[in-house]
């Protein structure tokens, strides 16, 4: 090690260590994985939304030749069905989790119901085609509302009218009275769509079972190994944690779908005991669109009261919110607590009230999806503020100017039960953003262009989110089912390398250039010299994974405690070889020095050198560097900001064009501008795309209408613009990085900031809402009046 | 994503080709661009059992103008067409056409004869080539033939191709002077196929229309004429009255498709516009 | 069963493959050029995209059959003598990929859109670009790393445009 002075890292935009193999083809993929004498399984899915299996002949399947078995529902039995890991606290949930598995009934379109195992994926898949199934089809329902009305169809014995569970918070009384005695009211039925996930890389599983230790090994294109190899174990088979190692190799994007259990980590370990054999398993896209879980789906009634000077005075809620046909891993709690909690966006509203039903329908399970509960919250309350301004003929700035949480009233709560709001400045973010994008000299040519018959349109979304997620307590309390701390353990070697190892893992994040930046800076070693591991159960301490925007929040203080834990010991041994006392010595630029007399020093290299070395450690101490912190936050970040997008519609077809978007976001401070950049411009991207093209589609008998790329219009270059972006700062006073996370932040800002400009850009037509997408065919049915 | 079995032949010259179709029969497909049939095969929508590559045969290449004539190989690719100086200058609308279809991988690979004897009801070229007024070149084993574009779409998914003959070439007119074609498209927002395609192709003599053209595709199950919007214009002066007169009455005569990308309504109202915007576009051309 | 002799990244293989074998799966299991990836099933994201005999195509499109004789180009044989590619310096550079897992098939169509057209605006560098879909980045950075790219091999003088 050198002990040169290195430039601080921290604040550097600095290009990912990460990216090298994947800009090579080198990157290792799941489906990249190839094992010795691994077979490989085809999945037999049910074709109906809701069905009774009657019978299933896998004979003709079976005797394929190159096939190796063929296995059932039934054949499962002895292993649990999957685990929900968060009810939603404090209330009843009528709980259905999926069986590996469908035994006696479908209850979606993709469920599975048959695995071929064969020699090779050509071969099991056609062995698929040989399985005969008698189905007795059953009567559907896809709509979360409906799903709870008399005479719907029933998906669960213990679930009566298809209720999940009936959530609540807020004050009801008090915002009866308000809206009651209101002097403006404004609501509006708000539908935030179905939604699916699409990483471009779909998600699978590879087992493979050691008979001589009864030891699983399972790669998994997952956000969270740990969590996987404790569900998997402790609840699913009922066997020792220790018995299971989850590898997460290198991600192609999660967006939230790869949080979760999936029946293939189940059914390709239990195969792969029965057969002695490694089993993997990738899905196909239209596998992935139809059976691992989709986002959103709530329908939304909403009220908000007011003063005619724009104070808003109340906020009435009730959402159903559909979770598909079983309870994904962590489904109840994304619509209740990350939605029902924080409604009330960036405004101080002295009256909320907020019913959450949600329900299970005959559709494809739903859970996390990017911003999971917040952008469905940010949504509603930008939109429904909006609606409110334009009832009063009030400029939609000024509207949310009078109505922001003063910044003197941080730590903020909001009355929902959540964490206070750590820190926040909302009006600066909202003033930037308006002078960025020249709000005032677009208003004019607004009017000019209107006068012409063009139609611009200038959409304003003013946001907080919910990041760092979560102290435990708190956690728990809303019915989380573990911790949601996070672990690093940082190790000097002998050579002076620094090794960290986290329970954080990245999917597209670069956190492994982030962390060592972090850590980098805190120990006063090169960067190079730091190395990042990650994404093994084997050889990294437990950690909750990466989600929620907590890598660097959570994670990331983690490794700063334990970097600074390592200072400590190393100024101990310092004082000891100095024969100074521990107190008077100062770490600083790699070196370990005494107070008040510089040349007395030893730099870090040599002290690590020493301790791993360990041959004549003071009393009391052991060799090595090595320190591991397990941090549980006090409390939540929640990053902010607003974005204002400007569009142009034309009426004679309803084209939309996004002319510009400017976005000022308040992710704390920032580690690798680069990355933050890069996260915010896809995140916008996902919320542009759920506000122009994207929509899960089943028909009334519970058909995945959009099931193929084809048909679901994920984004392409050509339909998305370039995005102006910029930061306010406010440190968050809740981790001693200050950092708040800005995975998610683009996303949550971003479909109302669109949804807001079409809008904007039709209300000469009348047009005071519209339903996402804003297709071009419903912006020209909207131009017809 | 994996296609039934089937067994592969690389026909080297059309002849060879169909001798294989005769023997192989009617479990047998052609493939040449293969970006219909091999996504429907991958989801097993289409399990041939014999797939006849036909890509890259010399005898189906070739782009020349004889006299009023321009003549196409069937098995040219769109990026072939999309930059020939050749079909540029004597008939534009084909290489901007096949210029915006897809991506530039579809159109290394796709060829014109494999979007017209497709006969996709959301394919580009299918209302061009009806516009045009072109014909195609059959080939089969009792010689060859040659059909003209108003015979050749019977519907979706149906040509008049019998399953004996290849579809060898395709002919276009040469536009002269007073004349202009254009296609204008809107895009499915995935599949980047047309919800809604019109071509236009019109005739200007002594600043009187005296003839066009107006073929839909996209709206509808295949690609159509439309008799009653070509009525309208031929004989006015093409002014913008007369396109909007025009365009009024593009997509009266044919059967639409709804779904959930776009509604029959929507579809029909987009024609008129489409129309509209190819119909301005082909009188500028023939203006010039 | 056919028997195909391809020419891979300047090496030649003759290789029994299932006629019905797509040249996606003839490069990743058989050839274990794993750098190629499949990311749907209709032909709409180009994960796959490779080049042969210079031109761009989606390999879960083509047979491998048909390539016998040809001479494919994939993202690991990009990099010459070590260096990379100025696409994937430029995607370094720039910050043009997150997960990575679409980024062998962008680079390969970018391949394709610089040799048909070397000097793009970013326009036409984000329609060129419509077969190949990336959910991470929201393309902004992947047209800075394609024209970072096209600048290189103009040979001007370029590097990262500021955050
Ligand atoms: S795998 Fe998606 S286009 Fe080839
Ligand atoms: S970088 Fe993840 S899909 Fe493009």
């Amino acid at each position: 090690m050198t002990s040169e002075t290195t430039t601080p890292m921290i604040g550097r935009a600095i290009k990912r260590r990460e990216d090298p193999k994947l800009i090579t083809g080198q990157g290792n993929f799941l489906d990249d994985v190839k094992l010795n004498g691994m077979t490989h399984a085809a999945v037999l899915r049910s074709p109906y939304a809701h069905a009774r299996i009657l019978s299933i002949d896998t004979q003709k399947a079976a005797a394929l030749p190159g096939v190796v078995a063929v296995f059932v529902g039934k054949d499962l039995l002895d292993v649990n069905p999957l685990p929900c890991a968060w009810p939603a606290g404090g209330f009843k949930n009528n709980m259905n989790t999926p069986r590996a598995m469908a035994v006696d009934v479908v209850r979606f379109v993709g469920e599975a119901v048959a695995v071929v195992i064969a020699e090779d994926r050509f071969i099991a898949r056609d062995a698929l085609d040989l399985i005969d199934v008698d189905y007795e089809p059953l009567a559907v329902v896809v709509d979360p509302e409906k799903a709870t009305q008399p005479g719907a169809p029933q998906l669960h014995e213990n679930a009566p009218n298809n209720v999940v569970v009936e959530w609540s918070a807020g004050n009801r009384e008090g915002t009866n009275r308000a809206v009651a005695s209101a002097e403006v009211v404004v609501k509006e039925r708000i539908i935030n769509q179905r939604l699916m996930a699409t990483p471009m890389e779909t998600r699978g599983s590879i087992a493979r079972y050691e008979s001589s230790t009864n030891e699983f090994t399972l790669w998994t294109s997952s956000q969270a190994p740990h969590v996987m190899r404790l569900l998997l174990t402790a609840f699913v088979f009922g066997i020792p944690e220790t018995k299971l190692r989850v590898i997460a190799p290198n991600v192609g994007g999660g967006f939230g779908q790869k949080i979760f259990v999936y029946p293939d980590m189940v059914f390709c370990m239990w195969i792969s005991r029965k057969l002695g054999r490694p089993v993997k398993f990738v899905e196909d896209r239209s596998e992935n669109f139809k059976s691992s879980t989709h986002g959103r789906d709530h329908v939304t009634d909403v009220e908000l009261s007011g003063t005619r000077d724009g104070k808003i005075t109340g906020l009435r809620v009730k959402t159903y919110a559909g979770l598909g046909a079983y309870l994904s891993t962590i489904a109840p709690g994304v619509a209740t607590t990350l939605y029902g909690r924080i409604v009330t966006g960036v405004y101080k509203i002295p009256n909320v009230s907020i019913d959450v039903i949600a329900t299970y329908t005959n559709t494809a399970m739903v859970d996390a999806y990017r911003g999971a509960g917040r952008p469905e919250a940010s949504y509603l309350i930008e939109r429904i503020v909006d609606r409110f301004a334009a009832e009063l003929g009030m400029d939609p700035a000024e509207v949310r100017r009078r109505n922001f949480i003063p910044p003197t009233e941080f730590p903020y709560d909001n009355g929902l039960g959540l964490l206070p709001y750590d820190s926040g400045n909302y009006a600066p973010a909202l003033d930037k953003a308006l002078a960025n994008v020249g709000y005032a000299d677009l208003r004019k040519e607004q009017a000019t262009l209107r006068a012409q018959g063009r139609y611009l349109g200038i959409g304003i979304s003013s946001y907080v989110e919910i990041c760092g997620v979560a102290p435990t307590a708190w956690a728990n309390g809303q019915g989380w089912g573990a911790g949601l701390w996070e672990s690093a353990n940082v190790r000097i070697h002998l050579t002076g390398q620094v090794v960290v190892t986290t329970g954080s893992l990245p999917h597209g994040q670069g956190v492994e250039t982030t962390f060592a930046q972090i850590v980098a800076d805190e120990l006063g070693v090169p960067y190079d010299s730091v190395l990042i591991e990650h994404s093994d159960t084997a050889g990294t301490p437990f950690g909750y994974g990466t989600y929620g925007s907590r890598s660097l929040a959570v994670g990331g203080t983690a490794m700063v405690k334990s970097a600074r834990k390592i200072k400590e010991k190393a100024k101990r041994l310092a004082a000891h070889l100095l024969e100074a006392n521990p107190e008077d010595m100062i770490f600083a630029d790699g070196k370990i020095s005494v107070k008040g007399s510089p040349d007395k020093s030893k730099t870090f290299g040599e002290i690590a050198l020493y301790a791993s070395v360990g041959a004549s450690m003071p009393e009391g101490e052991e060799p090595f560097l090595d320190e591991t912190t397990y941090y549980d936050p006090p409390n939540c970040t929640f990053p902010f900001g607003t974005h204002i997008s400007v569009v142009e519609v034309f009426p004679d077809t309803g084209a939309v064009e996004v002319k510009r978007y400017v976005a000022v976001d308040d992710v704390g401070n920032i580690i690798n501008p680069r990355i933050v950049h890069g996260q915010l411009h896809g995140g916008i991207a996902q919320g542009m795309a759920q506000a122009l093209y994207e929509n899960a589609v089943y028909d009334d008998n519970g058909q995945l209408l959009t099931g193929t790329l084809m048909d679901y219009a994920i984004p392409n270059a050509s339909m998305l613009p370039d995005f102006e972006i910029s930061h306010t700062v406010t440190p968050s006073p809740v981790n001693p990085l200050g950092v708040k996370g800005a995975g998610e932040a683009g996303t949550i800002g971003s479909a109302q900031c669109i949804m807001n400009a079409v809008i904007d850009a039709l209300s000469p037509f009348g047009v005071r809402h519209m339903q996402m997408p804003a297709t071009p065919e419903k912006i020209w049915h909207a131009t017809r009046g | 994503m994996i296609p039934a079995a089937f067994q592969y032949v690389k026909a080297n010259s059309v002849a060879e080709a169909l001798v294989l179709l005769q023997q192989h029969g009617e479990d047998a497909k052609l493939v040449a661009g293969g970006h219909s049939l091999i996504p429907a095969m991958k989801l097993r929508l289409s399990q041939p059992s014999v797939l006849i590559d036909i890509a890259g045969m010399a005898d189906l290449k070739g782009i020349a103008v004889n006299g009023a004539e321009l003549t196409i190989g069937a098995g040219e690719t769109y990026h072939a067409i999309a930059t020939s100086a050749t079909v540029k200058n004597a008939c534009g609308v084909v290489a901007a056409c096949v210029g915006q279809i897809g991506d530039i991988q579809v159109r290394n690979c796709g060829t014109i004869g494999g979007a017209l004897a497709h006969s996709d009801p959301a394919a580009d070229l299918t209302a061009v080539f009806l516009a045009l007024g072109g014909k195609v070149t059959a080939q089969s084993a009792n010689g060859s033939r040659q059909i003209a574009a108003d015979d050749l779409f019977v519907s979706m998914l149906t040509t008049a191709l019998d399953s004996g003959e290849i579809l060898a070439k395709v002919t276009v007119p040469v536009l002269q002077k007073g004349q202009g074609a254009a296609y204008a498209k809107l895009k499915h927002p995935a599949s980047r196929y047309a919800i809604v395609g019109v071509a236009a192709m019109v005739t200007i003599s002594n600043g009187v229309v005296t003839a066009a053209r107006v073929a839909v595709t996209g709206a509808g199950p295949q690609a159509v004429r439309q008799a009653s919007c070509e009525k309208t214009l031929v004989g006015s002066n093409g002014d913008a009255a007369a396109v909007k007169a025009a365009a009024a009455k593009a997509g009266d005569d044919m059967d639409y498709l709804g779904d959930i990308h776009a509604s029959e309504e929507y579809r029909r109202a987009m024609v008129q516009v489409y129309a509209a915007r190819a119909l301005n576009e082909a009188l500028a051309q023939a203006r010039a | 069963m056919a028997r195909i002799t391809v020419t891979v990244n300047g090496k030649s293989h003759t290789s029994d493959v299932e006629d019905r074998t797509l040249l996606v799966h003839y490069l990743r299991e058989q050839l274990n050029l794993t750098g190629t990836h499949i990311g749907c099933d209709t032909s709409q994201c180009g994960a796959c995209v490779v080049v042969v005999d210079g031109n761009s195509v989606k390999s879960c499109t083509t047979l491998a059959a048909r390539c016998d004789h040809a001479s494919v180009t994939t993202i690991e044989g990009l990099a010459q003598d070590g260096n990379l590619h100025p696409l994937q310096e430029g995607f370094w550079e720039c910050h043009g990929l997150q997960c990575g897992f679409c980024t062998p098939g962008m680079i390969m169509s970018a391949y394709d859109l610089l040799q048909q057209n070397p000097n793009p605006s970013d326009d036409e560098v984000r329609h060129g670009l419509e077969g190949n879909l990336c959910r991470c980045t929201g393309y902004h950075n992947i047209v800075r790393a394609v024209q970072y790219a096209a600048a290189k091999m103009r040979g001007e003088e370029v590097s990262a445009p500021n955050v």
